[in-house]
Protein backbone atom coordinates (compact mmCIF):
# COMPACT_ATOMS: atom_id res chain seq x y z
CA UNK A 1 0.00 0.00 0.00
CA UNK A 2 1.77 3.11 -1.32
CA UNK A 3 1.64 6.46 1.45
CA UNK A 4 -0.90 8.29 -0.53
CA UNK A 5 -3.41 5.34 0.07
CA UNK A 6 -2.14 4.91 3.47
CA UNK A 7 -2.93 8.59 3.89
CA UNK A 8 -6.30 7.65 3.09
CA UNK A 9 -7.03 4.62 5.48
CA UNK A 10 -5.57 7.04 7.96
CA UNK A 11 -7.91 9.64 7.22
CA UNK A 12 -10.86 7.43 6.95
CA UNK A 13 -10.37 5.90 10.36
CA UNK A 14 -9.78 9.32 11.90
CA UNK A 15 -13.09 10.72 10.20
CA UNK A 16 -15.11 7.42 11.65
CA UNK A 17 -14.11 8.08 14.74
CA UNK A 18 -14.48 11.53 15.00
CA UNK A 19 -18.16 11.02 13.75
CA UNK A 20 -18.43 8.11 16.63
CA UNK A 21 -17.93 10.39 19.18
CA UNK A 22 -19.95 13.61 17.93
CA UNK A 23 -22.85 11.37 16.44
CA UNK A 24 -23.51 10.54 20.47
CA UNK A 25 -22.52 13.64 21.93
CA UNK A 26 -24.74 13.38 24.42
CA UNK A 27 -22.52 10.40 26.06
CA UNK A 28 -19.62 11.97 24.87
CA UNK A 29 -18.97 15.95 25.22
CA UNK A 30 -21.97 16.54 26.86
CA UNK A 31 -21.53 14.71 30.41
CA UNK A 32 -17.68 16.05 31.26
CA UNK A 33 -19.28 19.76 30.20
CA UNK A 34 -21.83 19.19 33.15
CA UNK A 35 -19.24 17.31 35.55
CA UNK A 36 -16.35 20.09 35.05
CA UNK A 37 -19.40 22.96 35.55
CA UNK A 38 -20.26 20.78 39.15
CA UNK A 39 -16.50 21.09 39.99
CA UNK A 40 -16.01 24.43 38.84
CA UNK A 41 -19.28 25.93 41.13
CA UNK A 42 -18.56 23.52 44.27
CA UNK A 43 -14.62 23.50 44.56
CA UNK A 44 -14.00 26.76 42.64
CA UNK A 45 -16.69 29.12 44.07
CA UNK A 46 -18.31 27.76 46.71
CA UNK A 47 -15.77 25.76 48.71
CA UNK A 48 -12.63 27.45 46.96
CA UNK A 49 -13.42 31.07 48.24
CA UNK A 50 -12.94 29.53 51.92
CA UNK A 51 -9.90 27.61 50.54
CA UNK A 52 -7.57 30.55 50.16
CA UNK A 53 -5.30 30.63 47.84
CA UNK A 54 -2.68 27.87 46.89
CA UNK A 55 1.10 28.24 45.73
CA UNK A 56 -0.20 31.79 45.18
CA UNK A 57 -2.89 31.82 43.00
CA UNK A 58 -6.65 31.74 44.05
CA UNK A 59 -7.95 28.35 44.61
CA UNK A 60 -10.05 28.68 41.22
CA UNK A 61 -7.22 29.29 39.20
CA UNK A 62 -5.10 26.51 40.71
CA UNK A 63 -7.39 23.74 40.33
CA UNK A 64 -8.96 24.49 36.31
CA UNK A 65 -5.61 23.13 34.98
CA UNK A 66 -6.11 19.88 36.70
CA UNK A 67 -9.78 19.55 35.61
CA UNK A 68 -8.96 19.97 32.50
CA UNK A 69 -5.77 18.04 32.20
CA UNK A 70 -8.65 15.34 34.10
CA UNK A 71 -10.97 15.64 31.13
CA UNK A 72 -8.61 15.36 28.48
CA UNK A 73 -6.98 11.87 30.36
CA UNK A 74 -10.57 10.30 31.27
CA UNK A 75 -12.26 11.18 27.49
CA UNK A 76 -8.98 9.90 25.40
CA UNK A 77 -8.76 7.03 27.10
CA UNK A 78 -12.74 6.43 26.93
CA UNK A 79 -12.71 7.25 23.35
CA UNK A 80 -10.12 4.24 22.31
CA UNK A 81 -10.93 1.85 24.37
CA UNK A 82 -15.07 1.85 24.10
CA UNK A 83 -14.50 2.30 19.76
CA UNK A 84 -11.80 -0.62 19.19
CA UNK A 85 -13.80 -2.73 21.88
CA UNK A 86 -17.02 -2.34 20.43
CA UNK A 87 -15.93 -2.80 17.23
CA UNK A 88 -14.08 -6.52 18.59
CA UNK A 89 -17.70 -7.05 20.03
CA UNK A 90 -19.53 -6.37 16.89
CA UNK A 91 -16.36 -7.86 14.79
CA UNK A 92 -16.47 -4.69 12.96
CA UNK A 93 -12.81 -4.56 13.54
CA UNK A 94 -12.82 -7.35 10.41
CA UNK A 95 -13.19 -4.79 8.54
CA UNK A 96 -10.01 -3.84 8.63
CA UNK A 97 -8.18 -6.17 9.77
CA UNK A 98 -8.80 -7.91 5.73
CA UNK A 99 -8.07 -5.05 4.57
CA UNK A 100 -4.18 -3.73 3.10
CA UNK A 101 -4.31 -0.97 5.82
CA UNK A 102 -0.88 -1.46 7.90
CA UNK A 103 -1.37 -1.95 11.56
CA UNK A 104 0.67 1.54 12.39
CA UNK A 105 -2.06 3.21 10.00
CA UNK A 106 -4.73 1.63 12.37
CA UNK A 107 -2.74 1.99 15.70
CA UNK A 108 -2.42 5.46 14.46
CA UNK A 109 -5.88 6.39 13.38
CA UNK A 110 -7.46 4.79 16.70
CA UNK A 111 -5.11 7.25 19.33
CA UNK A 112 -5.89 10.18 16.48
CA UNK A 113 -9.44 9.41 17.71
CA UNK A 114 -8.83 9.75 20.89
CA UNK A 115 -6.90 12.86 20.81
CA UNK A 116 -9.35 14.47 18.65
CA UNK A 117 -11.99 13.37 21.44
CA UNK A 118 -10.05 14.63 24.35
CA UNK A 119 -9.02 17.95 22.41
CA UNK A 120 -12.66 18.51 22.38
CA UNK A 121 -13.49 18.19 25.63
CA UNK A 122 -10.44 19.99 26.80
CA UNK A 123 -11.67 23.05 24.83
CA UNK A 124 -15.19 22.60 25.93
CA UNK A 125 -13.86 22.40 29.76
CA UNK A 126 -11.38 25.30 28.90
CA UNK A 127 -14.95 27.49 27.65
CA UNK A 128 -16.79 26.77 30.50
CA UNK A 129 -13.93 27.68 32.77
CA UNK A 130 -13.59 31.03 31.23
CA UNK A 131 -16.73 31.76 32.88
CA UNK A 132 -15.46 31.27 36.34
CA UNK A 133 -11.98 32.91 36.15
CA UNK A 134 -9.75 34.31 34.32
CA UNK A 135 -7.60 32.08 32.47
CA UNK A 136 -3.80 33.05 31.66
CA UNK A 137 -1.73 31.29 29.96
CA UNK A 138 2.62 31.19 31.10
CA UNK A 139 3.54 29.31 28.23
CA UNK A 140 1.16 27.59 24.92
CA UNK A 141 3.59 25.82 23.29
CA UNK A 142 3.94 23.84 26.97
CA UNK A 143 -0.14 23.64 27.38
CA UNK A 144 -0.32 22.23 23.70
CA UNK A 145 2.51 19.73 23.88
CA UNK A 146 1.55 18.58 27.63
CA UNK A 147 -1.98 18.15 26.32
CA UNK A 148 -1.22 16.45 23.28
CA UNK A 149 1.49 14.18 24.67
CA UNK A 150 -0.92 12.70 27.63
CA UNK A 151 -3.81 12.63 25.41
CA UNK A 152 -1.71 10.08 23.41
CA UNK A 153 -0.29 8.32 25.97
CA UNK A 154 -3.99 7.81 27.37
CA UNK A 155 -5.86 6.74 24.23
CA UNK A 156 -2.68 4.05 23.94
CA UNK A 157 -3.62 3.01 27.32
CA UNK A 158 -7.28 2.78 25.94
CA UNK A 159 -6.46 0.52 22.87
CA UNK A 160 -3.91 -1.83 24.96
CA UNK A 161 -7.05 -2.71 27.43
CA UNK A 162 -9.36 -2.61 24.40
CA UNK A 163 -6.98 -5.60 22.96
CA UNK A 164 -6.91 -7.37 26.23
CA UNK A 165 -10.97 -6.44 27.23
CA UNK A 166 -13.22 -9.62 26.58
CA UNK A 167 -16.30 -7.75 27.91
CA UNK A 168 -17.47 -4.23 28.80
CA UNK A 169 -16.97 -4.81 32.50
CA UNK A 170 -12.89 -5.04 31.44
CA UNK A 171 -13.21 -2.01 29.87
CA UNK A 172 -14.67 -0.08 32.77
CA UNK A 173 -12.29 -1.62 35.44
CA UNK A 174 -9.30 0.17 34.58
CA UNK A 175 -11.25 3.94 34.43
CA UNK A 176 -12.86 3.01 37.74
CA UNK A 177 -10.11 1.36 39.67
CA UNK A 178 -7.12 2.82 38.39
CA UNK A 179 -7.70 6.22 36.14
CA UNK A 180 -9.74 7.79 39.12
CA UNK A 181 -8.06 7.08 41.68
CA UNK A 182 -4.33 8.13 40.25
CA UNK A 183 -6.11 11.13 38.97
CA UNK A 184 -8.00 12.64 42.22
CA UNK A 185 -4.20 12.21 44.01
CA UNK A 186 -2.61 13.36 40.83
CA UNK A 187 -2.09 16.88 42.64
CA UNK A 188 -5.59 18.18 40.33
CA UNK A 189 -7.25 19.81 43.91
CA UNK A 190 -4.06 20.18 45.58
CA UNK A 191 -0.28 21.05 45.84
CA UNK A 192 1.41 18.29 46.83
CA UNK A 193 3.73 20.73 48.82
CA UNK A 194 0.89 20.60 51.35
CA UNK A 195 1.22 16.56 52.15
CA UNK A 196 3.47 15.30 55.02
CA UNK A 197 6.84 14.07 53.47
CA UNK A 198 5.84 10.38 53.29
CA UNK A 199 2.83 11.31 51.25
CA UNK A 200 4.82 13.60 49.48
CA UNK A 201 7.13 10.78 48.12
CA UNK A 202 4.23 8.34 47.49
CA UNK A 203 2.42 11.09 45.21
CA UNK A 204 5.67 11.23 43.60
CA UNK A 205 5.34 7.83 41.92
CA UNK A 206 2.06 8.73 40.44
CA UNK A 207 2.28 9.18 36.49
CA UNK A 208 -0.76 11.79 36.35
CA UNK A 209 0.60 14.37 38.71
CA UNK A 210 3.74 15.03 36.43
CA UNK A 211 1.30 15.84 33.67
CA UNK A 212 -1.18 17.66 35.79
CA UNK A 213 1.28 20.03 37.42
CA UNK A 214 3.50 20.30 33.60
CA UNK A 215 0.55 21.33 32.40
CA UNK A 216 -0.63 23.21 35.62
CA UNK A 217 3.16 25.53 34.89
CA UNK A 218 1.96 25.93 30.95
CA UNK A 219 -0.92 27.89 32.42
CA UNK A 220 0.27 29.07 35.73
CA UNK A 221 3.63 28.94 35.63
CA UNK A 222 3.73 27.09 38.77
CA UNK A 223 4.72 23.38 39.34
CA UNK A 224 5.29 20.69 42.14
CA UNK A 225 7.67 18.48 39.90
CA UNK A 226 10.49 19.06 37.34
CA UNK A 227 8.79 19.79 33.83
CA UNK A 228 11.61 18.62 32.25
CA UNK A 229 11.53 15.40 33.80
CA UNK A 230 7.54 15.24 33.19
CA UNK A 231 7.82 15.97 29.78
CA UNK A 232 10.67 13.34 29.41
CA UNK A 233 8.94 10.75 31.26
CA UNK A 234 5.82 10.86 29.26
CA UNK A 235 7.58 10.42 26.21
CA UNK A 236 9.36 7.15 26.57
CA UNK A 237 6.22 5.70 27.96
CA UNK A 238 4.83 7.11 25.06
CA UNK A 239 7.43 5.12 22.71
CA UNK A 240 7.12 2.21 25.54
CA UNK A 241 2.83 1.93 24.84
CA UNK A 242 3.18 2.37 21.15
CA UNK A 243 5.62 0.05 20.35
CA UNK A 244 3.74 -2.75 22.65
CA UNK A 245 0.11 -1.37 20.83
CA UNK A 246 1.84 -2.23 17.70
CA UNK A 247 3.21 -5.40 18.56
CA UNK A 248 -0.23 -6.97 20.14
CA UNK A 249 -1.71 -5.62 16.26
CA UNK A 250 1.29 -7.33 15.05
CA UNK A 251 1.10 -10.71 16.68
CA UNK A 252 -3.13 -10.86 16.60
CA UNK A 253 -3.36 -11.13 20.14
CA UNK A 254 -6.96 -11.41 20.68
CA UNK A 255 -7.77 -9.94 17.31
CA UNK A 256 -7.16 -13.05 15.12
CA UNK A 257 -7.69 -16.56 15.94
CA UNK B 1 1.30 -19.58 -17.95
CA UNK B 2 -1.35 -18.09 -15.81
CA UNK B 3 -1.04 -17.05 -12.48
CA UNK B 4 -3.72 -18.83 -10.27
CA UNK B 5 -6.46 -17.05 -8.12
CA UNK B 6 -5.50 -18.62 -5.15
CA UNK B 7 -3.14 -21.57 -4.19
CA UNK B 8 -3.17 -23.22 -1.18
CA UNK B 9 -0.14 -25.35 -0.40
CA UNK B 10 0.19 -27.90 2.63
CA UNK B 11 -2.23 -25.78 5.09
CA UNK B 12 -2.33 -26.74 8.39
CA UNK B 13 -4.31 -25.27 11.39
CA UNK B 14 -4.09 -25.94 15.03
CA UNK B 15 -6.04 -24.39 17.47
CA UNK B 16 -4.50 -24.00 20.91
CA UNK B 17 -6.65 -26.12 23.55
CA UNK B 18 -7.02 -24.71 27.59
CA UNK B 19 -5.14 -28.38 27.70
CA UNK B 20 -3.87 -30.59 25.70
CA UNK B 21 -2.80 -30.67 22.20
CA UNK B 22 -5.12 -28.44 20.95
CA UNK B 23 -8.01 -29.04 17.76
CA UNK B 24 -6.30 -29.91 14.31
CA UNK B 25 -8.76 -27.83 12.17
CA UNK B 26 -6.99 -27.86 8.76
CA UNK B 27 -4.43 -31.42 7.97
CA UNK B 28 -2.22 -29.99 5.20
CA UNK B 29 -4.85 -28.86 2.61
CA UNK B 30 -3.95 -27.73 -1.45
CA UNK B 31 -5.75 -26.46 -3.66
CA UNK B 32 -5.33 -24.23 -6.57
CA UNK B 33 -8.47 -22.16 -8.16
CA UNK B 34 -8.13 -21.07 -11.68
CA UNK B 35 -8.74 -17.09 -12.85
CA UNK B 36 -12.05 -16.57 -13.89
CA UNK B 37 -13.64 -19.59 -12.11
CA UNK B 38 -16.62 -19.91 -9.45
CA UNK B 39 -15.63 -22.44 -7.30
CA UNK B 40 -17.51 -24.34 -4.53
CA UNK B 41 -15.87 -25.42 -1.38
CA UNK B 42 -18.12 -27.60 0.46
CA UNK B 43 -18.45 -29.55 3.16
CA UNK B 44 -20.00 -30.63 6.71
CA UNK B 45 -20.30 -28.17 9.42
CA UNK B 46 -17.27 -27.78 11.62
CA UNK B 47 -14.95 -29.78 8.09
CA UNK B 48 -12.59 -26.54 8.09
CA UNK B 49 -14.16 -24.32 5.16
CA UNK B 50 -14.19 -21.19 7.87
CA UNK B 51 -11.12 -22.03 9.05
CA UNK B 52 -9.71 -22.13 5.20
CA UNK B 53 -11.25 -18.58 4.74
CA UNK B 54 -10.06 -17.14 7.72
CA UNK B 55 -6.30 -17.93 7.28
CA UNK B 56 -7.12 -16.65 3.31
CA UNK B 57 -8.28 -13.19 4.52
CA UNK B 58 -5.54 -13.17 7.51
CA UNK B 59 -8.32 -13.66 10.48
CA UNK B 60 -6.86 -16.78 11.46
CA UNK B 61 -2.91 -17.52 12.18
CA UNK B 62 -1.90 -20.23 10.27
CA UNK B 63 0.19 -23.10 12.00
CA UNK B 64 2.11 -23.61 8.64
CA UNK B 65 1.88 -24.12 4.76
CA UNK B 66 1.61 -21.48 2.09
CA UNK B 67 -1.08 -19.66 0.60
CA UNK B 68 -0.90 -17.32 -2.52
CA UNK B 69 -3.57 -14.74 -4.20
CA UNK B 70 -2.76 -14.22 -7.83
CA UNK B 71 0.59 -15.24 -7.32
CA UNK B 72 0.74 -12.79 -4.31
CA UNK B 73 2.03 -14.85 -1.21
CA UNK B 74 0.03 -13.92 1.88
CA UNK B 75 3.01 -14.07 4.18
CA UNK B 76 5.65 -12.64 1.64
CA UNK B 77 3.22 -9.75 -0.06
CA UNK B 78 0.47 -9.36 2.81
CA UNK B 79 -0.66 -6.32 1.53
CA UNK B 80 -0.48 -6.86 -2.14
CA UNK B 81 -2.73 -10.11 -1.46
CA UNK B 82 -5.48 -8.49 0.37
CA UNK B 83 -5.66 -5.52 -2.28
CA UNK B 84 -6.55 -8.69 -4.75
CA UNK B 85 -9.37 -10.18 -2.19
CA UNK B 86 -12.74 -9.31 -1.12
CA UNK B 87 -14.92 -11.66 1.69
CA UNK B 88 -18.07 -11.71 2.38
CA UNK B 89 -18.16 -13.91 5.72
CA UNK B 90 -20.70 -15.63 7.58
CA UNK B 91 -21.39 -13.70 10.10
CA UNK B 92 -22.66 -10.04 10.40
CA UNK B 93 -19.61 -8.24 11.18
CA UNK B 94 -20.18 -4.55 10.41
CA UNK B 95 -21.53 -1.85 12.91
CA UNK B 96 -24.91 -2.21 13.47
CA UNK B 97 -25.04 1.01 14.14
CA UNK B 98 -23.16 3.17 11.08
CA UNK B 99 -25.05 4.43 8.08
CA UNK B 100 -25.15 1.88 5.39
CA UNK B 101 -23.39 3.78 3.00
CA UNK B 102 -20.99 5.08 5.63
CA UNK B 103 -19.86 1.23 6.04
CA UNK B 104 -19.45 0.45 2.06
CA UNK B 105 -17.58 3.63 1.71
CA UNK B 106 -15.24 3.28 5.16
CA UNK B 107 -14.30 0.31 3.46
CA UNK B 108 -13.36 1.40 0.47
CA UNK B 109 -10.95 4.27 2.48
CA UNK B 110 -9.31 0.79 3.89
CA UNK B 111 -8.04 -0.11 0.92
CA UNK B 112 -6.89 3.95 0.03
CA UNK B 113 -9.64 4.99 -2.48
CA UNK B 114 -9.87 8.63 -2.55
CA UNK B 115 -13.71 9.79 -0.79
CA UNK B 116 -15.42 10.81 -4.02
CA UNK B 117 -14.36 7.12 -5.66
CA UNK B 118 -15.61 5.23 -2.99
CA UNK B 119 -18.72 7.38 -3.32
CA UNK B 120 -19.03 6.16 -7.04
CA UNK B 121 -18.53 3.00 -5.95
CA UNK B 122 -20.97 2.90 -2.95
CA UNK B 123 -23.53 4.46 -5.19
CA UNK B 124 -22.73 1.56 -8.20
CA UNK B 125 -22.71 -1.47 -5.72
CA UNK B 126 -25.59 -0.04 -3.22
CA UNK B 127 -27.94 0.48 -6.69
CA UNK B 128 -26.77 -2.87 -8.04
CA UNK B 129 -28.27 -4.97 -4.92
CA UNK B 130 -31.19 -2.76 -4.24
CA UNK B 131 -29.85 -0.87 -0.94
CA UNK B 132 -29.60 2.65 -2.31
CA UNK B 133 -32.96 3.43 -1.21
CA UNK B 134 -31.50 2.28 2.06
CA UNK B 135 -27.97 3.91 2.47
CA UNK B 136 -28.63 6.51 4.91
CA UNK B 137 -30.45 4.25 7.38
CA UNK B 138 -28.10 2.43 10.77
CA UNK B 139 -27.53 -1.28 9.41
CA UNK B 140 -29.20 -2.30 12.19
CA UNK B 141 -32.50 -1.49 10.69
CA UNK B 142 -31.86 -3.62 7.45
CA UNK B 143 -33.36 -7.13 7.25
CA UNK B 144 -31.42 -10.26 7.43
CA UNK B 145 -31.06 -10.43 3.38
CA UNK B 146 -30.21 -6.87 3.15
CA UNK B 147 -27.52 -7.34 5.66
CA UNK B 148 -26.26 -9.82 3.47
CA UNK B 149 -26.28 -7.83 -0.18
CA UNK B 150 -24.68 -5.10 1.98
CA UNK B 151 -21.71 -7.40 2.65
CA UNK B 152 -21.57 -8.40 -0.66
CA UNK B 153 -21.53 -4.65 -1.50
CA UNK B 154 -18.94 -3.66 0.95
CA UNK B 155 -16.92 -6.48 -0.28
CA UNK B 156 -16.78 -5.41 -3.98
CA UNK B 157 -15.98 -1.80 -3.16
CA UNK B 158 -12.09 -2.14 -4.13
CA UNK B 159 -13.32 -4.53 -6.81
CA UNK B 160 -10.71 -7.32 -6.03
CA UNK B 161 -9.93 -10.03 -8.30
CA UNK B 162 -10.81 -12.90 -5.88
CA UNK B 163 -14.25 -12.61 -3.92
CA UNK B 164 -14.81 -15.41 -1.14
CA UNK B 165 -18.46 -15.53 -0.16
CA UNK B 166 -19.16 -17.99 3.56
CA UNK B 167 -22.43 -19.32 2.43
CA UNK B 168 -23.70 -15.33 1.85
CA UNK B 169 -27.55 -17.07 0.97
CA UNK B 170 -27.95 -18.73 4.19
CA UNK B 171 -31.45 -17.56 6.02
CA UNK B 172 -31.90 -16.01 2.60
CA UNK B 173 -35.69 -16.48 1.05
CA UNK B 174 -35.87 -18.57 -2.40
CA UNK B 175 -36.11 -15.19 -4.38
CA UNK B 176 -33.93 -13.08 -3.00
CA UNK B 177 -31.28 -16.44 -3.54
CA UNK B 178 -31.67 -16.35 -7.01
CA UNK B 179 -30.88 -12.54 -7.51
CA UNK B 180 -28.23 -12.67 -5.21
CA UNK B 181 -27.03 -15.63 -7.74
CA UNK B 182 -27.75 -13.90 -10.92
CA UNK B 183 -25.83 -10.96 -9.49
CA UNK B 184 -23.01 -13.09 -8.90
CA UNK B 185 -23.07 -14.84 -12.19
CA UNK B 186 -22.79 -11.46 -13.51
CA UNK B 187 -20.01 -10.64 -11.87
CA UNK B 188 -18.11 -13.58 -12.60
CA UNK B 189 -18.84 -13.28 -16.31
CA UNK B 190 -16.88 -9.53 -15.73
CA UNK B 191 -13.98 -11.32 -14.37
CA UNK B 192 -13.86 -12.00 -11.12
CA UNK B 193 -13.09 -15.38 -9.75
CA UNK B 194 -15.39 -16.53 -7.10
CA UNK B 195 -15.54 -18.99 -4.13
CA UNK B 196 -18.24 -20.28 -2.36
CA UNK B 197 -19.06 -21.96 0.57
CA UNK B 198 -22.46 -23.14 0.90
CA UNK B 199 -24.77 -25.47 2.50
CA UNK B 200 -27.29 -25.51 -0.75
CA UNK B 201 -25.79 -27.75 -2.88
CA UNK B 202 -28.59 -26.94 -5.71
CA UNK B 203 -26.63 -23.54 -5.51
CA UNK B 204 -23.31 -24.87 -5.97
CA UNK B 205 -24.36 -27.13 -8.44
CA UNK B 206 -26.08 -24.40 -10.63
CA UNK B 207 -23.15 -21.49 -10.14
CA UNK B 208 -19.65 -23.57 -10.05
CA UNK B 209 -17.80 -25.07 -12.64
CA UNK B 210 -15.45 -26.46 -10.23
CA UNK B 211 -15.57 -27.78 -6.53
CA UNK B 212 -13.21 -28.94 -3.50
CA UNK B 213 -15.28 -30.75 -0.73
CA UNK B 214 -13.58 -30.76 2.88
CA UNK B 215 -14.12 -33.37 5.75
CA UNK B 216 -12.47 -33.02 9.22
CA UNK B 217 -9.67 -30.91 7.62
CA UNK B 218 -8.56 -32.80 4.86
CA UNK B 219 -10.14 -32.52 0.90
CA UNK B 220 -11.77 -35.13 -0.42
CA UNK B 221 -12.51 -34.38 -3.72
CA UNK B 222 -11.11 -31.95 -6.15
CA UNK B 223 -12.96 -31.58 -9.11
CA UNK B 224 -15.40 -30.24 -11.89
CA UNK B 225 -18.93 -30.12 -10.77
CA UNK B 226 -19.71 -31.80 -14.48
CA UNK B 227 -17.10 -34.88 -13.91
CA UNK B 228 -18.20 -35.18 -9.96
CA UNK B 229 -22.01 -36.05 -11.49
CA UNK B 230 -20.45 -38.25 -13.57
CA UNK B 231 -19.52 -40.63 -10.77
CA UNK B 232 -23.41 -40.30 -9.69
CA UNK B 233 -23.96 -44.51 -10.23
CA UNK B 234 -27.95 -44.41 -8.82
CA UNK B 235 -30.21 -41.78 -9.00
CA UNK B 236 -33.64 -41.54 -6.88
CA UNK B 237 -36.53 -40.43 -8.38
CA UNK B 238 -39.61 -39.16 -6.71
CA UNK B 239 -42.99 -40.18 -9.00
CA UNK B 240 -46.22 -38.43 -8.81
CA UNK B 241 -48.91 -41.24 -10.07
CA UNK B 242 -52.27 -40.25 -11.35
CA UNK B 243 -53.91 -43.30 -10.05
CA UNK B 244 -54.23 -44.43 -6.61
CA UNK B 245 -51.08 -47.61 -5.57
CA UNK B 246 -52.69 -50.38 -4.02
CA UNK B 247 -49.15 -52.57 -3.44
CA UNK B 248 -45.64 -51.39 -4.36
CA UNK B 249 -45.43 -52.47 -8.29
CA UNK B 250 -42.35 -54.72 -9.47
CA UNK B 251 -40.86 -53.46 -12.59
CA UNK B 252 -37.45 -55.52 -13.35
CA UNK B 253 -34.52 -54.41 -12.49
CA UNK B 254 -35.87 -51.37 -10.34
CA UNK B 255 -36.05 -50.70 -6.89
CA UNK B 256 -39.81 -49.34 -6.13
CA UNK B 257 -40.90 -47.48 -2.72
CA UNK B 258 -44.22 -46.51 -1.48
CA UNK B 259 -44.24 -43.31 -0.29
CA UNK B 260 -47.94 -42.43 -0.26
CA UNK B 261 -51.11 -43.63 -2.84
CA UNK B 262 -50.32 -41.23 -5.24
CA UNK B 263 -46.46 -41.11 -4.96
CA UNK B 264 -43.53 -43.82 -5.22
CA UNK B 265 -39.91 -43.55 -5.19
CA UNK B 266 -37.53 -45.60 -7.86
CA UNK B 267 -33.59 -45.96 -7.69
CA UNK B 268 -32.60 -45.62 -11.33
CA UNK B 269 -28.99 -46.78 -11.93
CA UNK B 270 -26.28 -45.09 -14.14
CA UNK B 271 -27.31 -46.69 -17.50
CA UNK B 272 -30.47 -47.89 -16.36
CA UNK B 273 -33.42 -46.35 -18.92
CA UNK B 274 -36.25 -44.49 -17.94
CA UNK B 275 -38.56 -45.44 -20.49
CA UNK B 276 -38.32 -48.90 -19.52
CA UNK B 277 -39.31 -47.88 -16.28
CA UNK B 278 -41.78 -45.83 -17.34
CA UNK B 279 -43.08 -48.64 -19.98
CA UNK B 280 -42.95 -50.85 -17.08
CA UNK B 281 -44.97 -49.09 -14.94
CA UNK B 282 -47.73 -48.64 -17.52
CA UNK B 283 -47.95 -51.99 -18.50
CA UNK B 284 -49.35 -52.32 -14.92
CA UNK B 285 -51.68 -49.53 -15.09
CA UNK B 286 -49.64 -46.96 -12.88
CA UNK B 287 -49.27 -43.63 -15.17
CA UNK B 288 -46.64 -41.06 -13.86
CA UNK B 289 -47.74 -37.30 -14.16
CA UNK B 290 -44.91 -36.21 -12.81
CA UNK B 291 -41.14 -36.85 -11.54
CA UNK B 292 -38.09 -35.40 -9.77
CA UNK B 293 -34.86 -36.07 -8.07
CA UNK B 294 -35.04 -37.03 -4.57
CA UNK B 295 -32.17 -34.95 -3.67
CA UNK B 296 -30.10 -32.43 -5.81
CA UNK B 297 -27.28 -34.43 -7.20
CA UNK B 298 -24.62 -32.76 -5.85
CA UNK B 299 -26.18 -33.46 -2.38
CA UNK B 300 -26.72 -37.11 -2.95
CA UNK B 301 -22.67 -37.60 -4.26
CA UNK B 302 -21.70 -35.17 -0.98
CA UNK B 303 -23.35 -36.94 1.30
CA UNK B 304 -22.04 -40.29 -0.42
CA UNK B 305 -18.40 -39.02 -0.19
CA UNK B 306 -18.81 -38.13 3.11
CA UNK B 307 -20.40 -40.68 4.69
CA UNK B 308 -17.20 -42.54 2.75
CA UNK B 309 -14.66 -40.53 4.34
CA UNK B 310 -15.67 -40.75 7.37
CA UNK B 311 -16.21 -44.56 7.48
CA UNK B 312 -12.44 -44.48 6.64
CA UNK B 313 -11.70 -42.01 8.70
CA UNK B 314 -13.17 -43.83 11.66
CA UNK B 315 -11.71 -47.20 10.49
CA UNK B 316 -7.83 -45.78 11.03
CA UNK B 317 -8.67 -44.71 14.04
CA UNK B 318 -9.74 -48.31 15.42
CA UNK B 319 -6.97 -49.66 13.61
CA UNK B 320 -4.25 -47.20 15.41
CA UNK B 321 -6.31 -47.73 18.86
CA UNK B 322 -5.49 -51.17 18.19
Amino acid sequence: MNLSAQWVAFSTIIRKEVHRFMRIWMQTLLPPAITMSLYFVIFGSLIGSRIGSMDGFSYMEFVVPGLIMMSVITNSYSNVVSSFYSAKFQRSVEEILVSPTPNYVILLGYVCGGVARGMTVGLIVTCMSLFFTDLQIYSLPIVISVVLLTSVLFSLAGFVNAVYANSFDDISIVPTFVLTPLTYLGGVFYSISLLSEFWRGVSMLNPVLYMVNAFRYGILGISDIDVTFAFVGVAIVVVILFSYSLHLLDSGKRLRA
Amino acid sequence: MTTSALTISNLRKTYAGTSGPGFEALKGISLEVEPGDFFALLGPNGAGKSTTIGVICSLVKKTSGAVSIFGKDIDRDQSGAKQQLGVVPQEFNFNQFERVQDIVINQAGYYGLPRELAGQRAEKYLKQLGLWEKRADAARMLSGGMKRRLMIARALVHEPRLLILDEPTAGVDIELRRSMWAFLQEINASGTTIILTTHYLEEAESLCRNVAIIDRGQIVENTSVKSLLKTLNRETFILDTREPIASCPKVAGYETVVVDDHCLEVEVDKGQSLNELFAGLSSIDIHVISMRNKANRLEELFVNLIDQHQATAATESKRVMS
